[in-house]
């Protein structure tokens, strides 16, 4: 298969970015959307070493493409590409590393960008800094309990269905799409996740209405937007996380306001 | 010489650990908060024992290569965690995980360190419900467990198909709650590049941030690396991309010992390789054998119809199917430890059997499972695995069977450390996969992440402490110190001259050589003349490395070709004592198979008079290393061939 990729190309947070486009041939329906990026990035290496040989319609010479990307199973949740308008690609339920060439027509044009949300600045090219939600957890989202000292795991029974819904939220990988898709830049179906996976937990619980509170806050803070229930995060995120989800991180929010 | 001392503490197995910690030393709270530690690595380990550290009162810095500590790569581990509870009431106890591990790691690892592993493994499944780990329950609300290779109780527990997942967002919401405290600080994107020792003690690190390229110092009054296995040796292998074994190996080149390096696990249920242009390859969870069957057809002319695609795996009958792992290991069946049932599938493909067009493949199959427990059973034990499956595939393994074969997935072999986890050089300490001290030849499947929460959380947070103890007196680490100023120029040179080489090859392609020389030579069958054509073809690689590779970009940025060179420069030294290793290991026990060294039956056969050591290997320059060996004693259970017959 051949394709004409528009790749989005910026040096740094500050730098001015732009289009290049880049014309790979030979990829099997079987390779992965990564390893396509792998192996233009080979192909653009060699066009470093011999500038000559190699003139493919790349124009700029301007490197290897960097992009975030570790155990490309879908779980790590580094991958981080917006395709053709849409975080992970063109289809639901999959991270970009999950993606393979075979959902493509032959021969058509692919655009990548990077996430685009003012929670998460450009380090370079495709690669976004997200500490942004490293932060938003640090606020809140655990249950505190040190080590040692905790009950044995069967003390407390928890009804199968809420540790399974529980489980649904945990399945959160915080890779951003959330965000990167909202169009008030909001980052609430993260937030939520994590709030809803807990309180629906006795452990977690205890301290629902105040963790609630602390994230809602600090993602505000870190200059995410507010969420207007469009449900475009529910449509993009990789994990399937529901909305569902939001309403009871909001009555949790309403809670904790209510105790003020 | 240094000698190796194990400091396996006196009295009677079962009492060991508790009467160490009682003799222990301890450090005042006040005391703790003037002390640092650096850990390397978020993974389970590193989280956890960053975490508990923290909440002791020391200040803790921890470092991780990708943008959140949560990327680790503990993160993708599937299955589940072991722990002796017993909660089936199938008479599962700590002595007897204790003595599956020893088994499993066919008599390799120390009785002592296993021992305690399996003592504390009920205190890491209490502590995980407390963080809100949502395991899988049963209706009546208690914990539900399945079953793993090796073991013929039930006892790991799970999270759909996200145990790894779930225990990590465990240990990394502790850690960021003690990040919020101010107890940790956090350094992603920063990798660290050396270790500092001052008088011969751990004191430090030198570490990149990989955003700006800036090399730093960081001090410390101990070490902690937590950084994994070196499996990316192989450059096709299930660990992460960004995986690496450079962290370890700096310690390795600064003094600490490394042991067994030429333990590798290969496991039996991974994604075929389709192509030469592949990067990564899929691990299938173990926890598919608790309900697959693993078969190719008994006929060659099937074999063949079925390459040819004029045959479906469904069409062949019954009686046509050489379901093997059953015919040959009758009492556990599909759930043999991971490297007996990886050399059986090669035995089968050496033998033309193999499924797909390379004939590289065995069938993974669920029939008599949907027959008997139906769809629902299955996609809700492995509705994720699956939809993987099919999604990378193209197949829907509901209708037909998967194809699977062996790939590297773990490395048993790590910095050798004593009973408190230290490594030969003082102050610095190796934790989770990085250490090599409880899986012996071969690892069971769910004990990974035991073993990572079981050092991080329950081990190492009171074995620093008796090193601390004489250490409080001393001032905070002088970063300016020579040996600082020694380490980071090095560093520095070593980035100047691999930018400068400028040559012909990319990384990836040296890698992707080395990778196959591994494969070759130094995988799942070993012998004497294949190992030592590898050191030779390994050599060479590396001098061509240094004097032909092409690294793109600079230092002063954002530059993943110069990360991966680093790395690669270290993968080819790994490579090369992972063949001296193999090399010298003249039997062949768990997964390190010497052909030389067989029954008739293909099974592995241990030379226990000669091999019954750890191999711990001193860094010696450009001189070859100097071999240590830590004598193995089983004191608390019988030392036999290891039989999954009967």
């Amino acid at each position: 298969m051949k394709f004409t990729l528009k790749i989005w190309r910026q040096e740094n947070a500050k730098a001015k970015g732009h289009f290049e486009t880049y014309n790979i041939d030979g990829i099997s329906p079987d390779t992965s959307f990564l390893e396509m990026m792998d192996i233009l990035n080979e192909q653009l290496v060699n066009e470093k070493i011999n500038p000559v040989a190699f003139d493919k319609g790349c124009k700029g010479h301007s490197g290897p493409v960097s992009f975030d990307h570790d155990c490309r199973e879908g779980i790590c949740g580094a991958c981080s590409l917006y395709i053709n308008g849409r975080a992970h690609g063109p289809e639901s339920g999959v991270t970009t590393c999950q993606l393979y060439m075979r959902k493509f027509k032959d021969g058509s044009i692919i655009t990548i960008e990077p996430w685009r949300s003012s929670g998460f600045p450009i380090i370079k090219d495709l690669v976004v800094d997200r500490r942004a939600y490293d932060k938003i957890l640090q606020a809140g989202g655990f249950i505190s309990v040190n080590t040692g000292g905790v009950p044995d795991a069967n003390a407390i029974p928890i009804k199968k269905e809420n540790a399974e819904k529980s489980m649904d939220a945990a399945a959160c990988i915080g890779c951003g799409a959330c965000a990167a898709t909202c169009k008030n830049g909001s980052a609430m179906l993260f937030v939520a996740a994590r709030v809803s996976s807990l309180a629906l937990l006795p452990q977690g619980k205890v301290e629902g209405a105040r963790r609630a509170k602390a994230m809602v806050d600090t993602m505000d803070a870190l200059g995410f937007g507010s969420c207007t229930n469009t449900r475009a995060c529910e449509m993009e995120c990789p994990k399937g996380i529901s909305v569902e989800h939001i309403a009871r991180l909001n009555r949790e929010f309403l809670s904790a306001k209510l105790s003020e | 010489m240094t000698e190796l001392i194990s400091k396996v503490p006196e009295g009677p197995l079962a009492e060991k650990w508790t009467n160490h910690k009682a003799h222990i030393k301890v450090v005042s709270p006040a005391n703790k908060k003037k002390m640092e530690i650096i850990v390397i690595g978020t993974g389970l380990a590193g989280a956890s024992a960053a975490a508990t550290l923290g909440e002791l009162g020391y200040n803790v810095k921890i470092f991780c290569i990708s943008d959140s500590p949560r990327r680790a790569h503990s993160i993708a581990a599937q299955g589940g965690i072991n722990a002796a509870k017993n909660y089936q009431n199938d008479n599962d106890s700590v002595y007897r995980l204790f003595y599956d591990t020893i088994k499993g790691g066919d008599y390799r690892s120390r009785e002592a360190n296993v021992y305690r592993l399996a003592e504390v493994s009920n205190n890491i499944i209490d502590q995980c419900v407390a963080q809100g780990v949502p395991f899988a329950r049963d209706y009546g609300g208690l914990l539900d467990n399945r079953s793993f290779g090796g073991a013929q109780v039930s006892r790991t527990f799970y999270a759909r198909g996200q145990t790894g997942q779930q225990l990590l967002l465990g240990a990394y919401a502790a850690l960021n709650r003690q990040v919020a405290k101010g107890t940790v600080k956090s350094y992603p994107r920063h990798e660290m590049l050396d270790l500092v020792l001052i008088n011969g003690e751990a004191k430090g690190i030198i570490a990149r941030d990989l955003t700006t390229g800036e090399i730093q110092r960081f001090g410390a009054h101990a070490v902690v690396v937590a950084s994994g296995g070196y499996g990316n040796t192989y450059f096709l292998s299930t660990n992460a991309m960004n995986s690496n074994g450079s962290a370890a190996w700096q310690c390795y080149k600064k003094g600490a010992f490394f042991a067994n390096p030429c333990f590798a696990q290969i496991h039996p249920t991974c994604i075929p390789v389709h192509g030469d242009q592949q990067s990564k390859l899929t691990l299938m969870s173990e926890s598919l054998r608790n309900d697959g069957r693993i078969w190719v057809p008994k006929k060659l002319e099937d074999v063949a119809a079925i390459r040819k695609g004029t045959k479906k795996p469904s069409d062949i009958a019954e009686e046509d199917r050489d379901y093997y792992l059953e015919r040959r290991y009758p009492a556990f069946g599909n759930l043999v430890p991971r490297d007996v049932a990886s050399r059986a599938a090669k035995e089968r493909c050496d033998a033309g059997y193999g499924v797909n067009e390379q004939g590289l493949a065995v069938f993974l199959d669920f029939k008599t499972c949907m027959e008997q427990k139906g769809r629902k059973y299955i996609e809700e034990k492995y509705g994720n695995l699956f939809q993987m499956y099919e999604e990378i595939n193209d197949v829907d393994p509901y209708k037909e069977p998967m194809m699977i074969f062996p790939a590297i997935h773990y490395t048993m072999g790590g910095l050798w450390v004593d009973y408190n986890l230290q490594t030969t050089v003082p102050g610095l300490y190796a934790i989770g996969e990085a250490n090599f001290s409880d899986h012996g030849g071969n690892r069971l499947g769910a004990s990974a992440l035991m073993q990572g929460l079981a050092d991080g959380y329950f081990i190492l947070p009171y074995t620093i402490g008796d090193y601390l103890a004489s250490k409080f007196k001393e001032p905070k680490t002088d970063t300016n110190a020579p040996e600082f100023e020694a380490a980071e120029k090095a560093i520095k040179e070593r980035i100047e001259k691999l930018l400068s080489i400028k040559g012909k090859r990319t990384v990836d392609s040296i890698h992707k050589e080395l990778g196959h020389i591994m494969w070759e030579y130094v995988g799942m069958a070993r012998n004497e003349a294949g190992l030592k054509k590898a050191i030779g073809l390994i050599q060479d690689l590396k001098k061509e490395f240094w004097s032909n590779v092409y690294v793109a970009g600079d230092n002063e940025h954002f530059n993943q070709e110069l990360e991966k060179a680093l790395r690669v420069a270290d993968f080819l030294e790994i490579g090369e004592l992972m063949a001296y290793d193999a090399l010298n290991r003249r039997e062949s026990c768990g997964g390190h198979f010497r052909e030389e060294m067989q029954t008739e039956e293909g099974e592995t056969k241990r030379d226990d008079e000669n091999f019954m050591y750890v191999a711990a290997w001193e860094y010696k320059g450009e001189k070859e290393p100097e071999l240590h060996k830590e004598p193995l004693e089983f004191k608390y259970c019988k030392v036999a061939t290891r039989n999954y017959k009967d």
